[in-house]
C-alpha cells in the first residue's frame, strides 16, 4: 500500500506516488505544493550548511561596511547596529534584528549539521525530533535575504552624504544567503523524517 | 448531491502540523492532547482558535499600524539640528531625490504590503465565517502570497538599524532610532503571526458543509 498524505492547506489526502527527476506533486483540489524530488537531499544539504557555517564565521567576525564622511572613518560589523540599538533604549527592536539577522541563521545551521550528519552514517543523534523541528520552524524567522536589500538601500540614502566602503564580510553575507537558501531548497524533511524512523 | 471529499479530517485522522505525518485519532485518548508520535509535536486538526487567534493579531497590528506610520523612524542628529523622519517622509525623500526605485521599494514594503496583508487576512476571515464558497482555490492561493511576503517589510527596519551602526560620527553626525521604529517592528512581527495562525483549511471546510 502506499504512503498517504494530507494537503497541509486544505487537507484532502492524496497517495504518494514516486516523482521523475526534479519532480512536484501538486494538491488537485487546492493546487499547493505536496511534495518534490530532491536528489542526494541529505549529501547537498550537509554539504551546504558546512560552507554556511564557515560564511557565518566570516560575515560575522571581519569588517562589514565602512563610512568615510570629512576626515573620520567609522567601520562596523553586522552586529554594531544591534548594539547601537540597544544601547538607544531599543532592546526589544535589537533583539528582533538579532534573532532574525544571527541567531536563527545559525541555529539553523548548527541544527541541520547536527541532525543530518550522524543521520548520515546510519546514527541518530539525541533529541532528533525536537532539534529537526526547531530548525524547520526557524525558516521563517531567518530574514538574511531581506537585510541584503536594507543594506542596498541605506547605501543609497547615505551615497550624497558620505563614501561607503563594502568590507569582505558583505561579501561572505551574500555568500551566507544563496547558500542557505540552497541548503533550504535541497533539504527533503519527508526523506530525514522517514530515515530518521527507520532507524529508531 | 456532490461525493464527499476524501480529507484527514472526513477520514478521522490528522495531518501532523510539523512532520505531516498522517496520523489515525486514537479514539481512548480524545480529551487529553494528542502527540505526533514520530516527531512529537502536538497535533490538532485544526489549528486552535484559528479564526480568533487571527482577529485578534489582525486589529492588534491595525493598531500599531497607525503610530508607526505616524511617529519618526529615524531622527538625525547634525551640530545639534535635529530632523526626524517618518516612513512616509522617508519615501518622499527619494522622490524627491530622483531616487524612485528605492522610493517605490520602500513604498510597497513598508507601507503597502503591511495594509494589503491585514486587508487579505480580514478578507479571508470573513469569507471563512460568512461560510463563503467562492473562488476556494483562489483565497488559498491569496493566503499563501499574504503568508510568503510578510517578512519583506522588515526591510525598513533593517535599513534603521544599519543607519543607526554606520551614521555615528558624535557632533557631526549621529542617527537614532525613533519610537515609531518600534511600533513598525510589532506590526511587522504581528502580521506574521497572524498568518501564522490562520488556518487555509478553514476555507474548504465552509464550502464541504455547503456541498452536504
Amino acid at each position: 500500500m502506499d504512503a498517504l498524505i494530507a494537503c497541509h492547506e486544505c487537507d484532502l489526502i492524496h497517495r504518494v506516488k514516486p516523482l521523475p527527476k526534479k519532480g512536484v506533486a501538486n494538491c488537485i483540489r487546492c493546487g499547493s505544493v505536496l511534495y518534490r524530488h530532491k536528489s542526494n537531499s541529505l549529501e547537498r544539504t550537509l554539504a551546504l550548511s558546512l560552507a554556511g557555517l564557515v560564511l557565518f564565521v566570516l560575515a560575522n567576525w571581519l569588517p562589514f561596511l565602512s563610512l568615510k564622511m570629512e576626515a573620520q572613518v567609522h567601520q562596523i560589523n553586522l552586529v554594531t547596529g544591534i548594539k547601537v540599538l540597544y544601547t538607544q533604549d531599543m532592546q526589544a527592536l535589537a533583539i528582533l534584528v538579532l534573532l532574525t539577522t544571527i541567531l536563527a541563521p545559525l541555529v539553523q545551521l548548527l541544527g541541520l549539521l547536527y541532525v543530518l550528519l550522524p543521520l548520515r552514517h546510519d546514527r541518530v543523534p539525541p533529541k532528533f525530533a525536537p532539534i529537526f523541528r526547531l530548525v524547520r520552524s526557524l525558516e521563517t524567522w531567518s530574514m538574511m535575504e531581506v537585510f541584503m536589500l536594507g543594506i542596498l538601500v541605506s547605501v543609497v540614502k547615505l551615497a550624497k552624504m558620505a563614501q561607503i566602503v563594502p568590507g569582505i564580510a558583505i561579501f561572505s553575507f551574500f555568500g551566507l544567503i544563496v547558500v542557505l537558501a540552497a541548503a533550504n531548497v535541497s533539504l527533503d524533511p519527508h526523506e530525514i523524517w522517514d530515515r530518521w524512523e527507520k532507524l529508531r | 448531491m456532490k461525493s464527499i471529499p476524501f480529507t484527514a479530517r472526513n477520514a478521522s485522522q490528522i495531518s501532523c502540523h510539523s512532520c505531516h505525518l498522517l496520523c489515525r485519532i486514537n479514539f481512548s485518548k480524545i480529551g487529553k492532547s494528542l502527540i505526533c508520535p514520530r516527531c512529537g509535536a502536538t497535533l490538532h486538526q485544526r489549528k486552535p482558535n484559528s479564526l480568533k487567534r487571527t482577529w485578534a493579531l489582525v486589529l492588534a497590528a491595525a493598531i500599531f499600524y497607525i503610530p508607526a506610520n505616524l511617529l519618526p523612524v529615524t531622527v538625525v542628529i547634525s551640530f545639534g539640528k535635529a530632523q526626524a523622519d517618518t516612513i512616509m517622509s522617508g519615501v518622499i525623500y527619494f522622490i524627491s531625490s530622483g531616487m524612485w526605485p528605492i522610493a517605490l521599494v520602500i513604498f510597497v514594503a513598508s507601507i503597502l504590503v503591511p495594509m494589503l496583508k491585514l486587508m487579505t487576512l480580514t478578507f479571508l476571515l470573513i469569507t471563512v465565517q460568512r461560510k463563503s464558497a467562492w473562488r476556494p482555490k483562489d483565497r488559498t492561493r491569496l493566503y499563501r502570497i499574504t503568508e510568503a511576503v510578510g517578512r519583506w517589510s522588515m526591510v525598513d527596519i533593517y535599513v534603521v538599524t544599519i543607519l543607526v551602526a554606520l551614521v555615528n560620527l558624535g557632533n557631526l553626525a549621529t542617527i537614532k532610532a525613533g519610537p515609531g521604529a518600534g511600533f513598525f517592528a510589532a506590526v511587522v512581527v504581528i502580521t506574521i503571526f497572524a498568518a501564522m495562525s490562520f488556518d487555509p483549511r478553514l476555507i474548504w471546510d465552509a464550502k464541504e458543509t455547503l456541498d452536504e
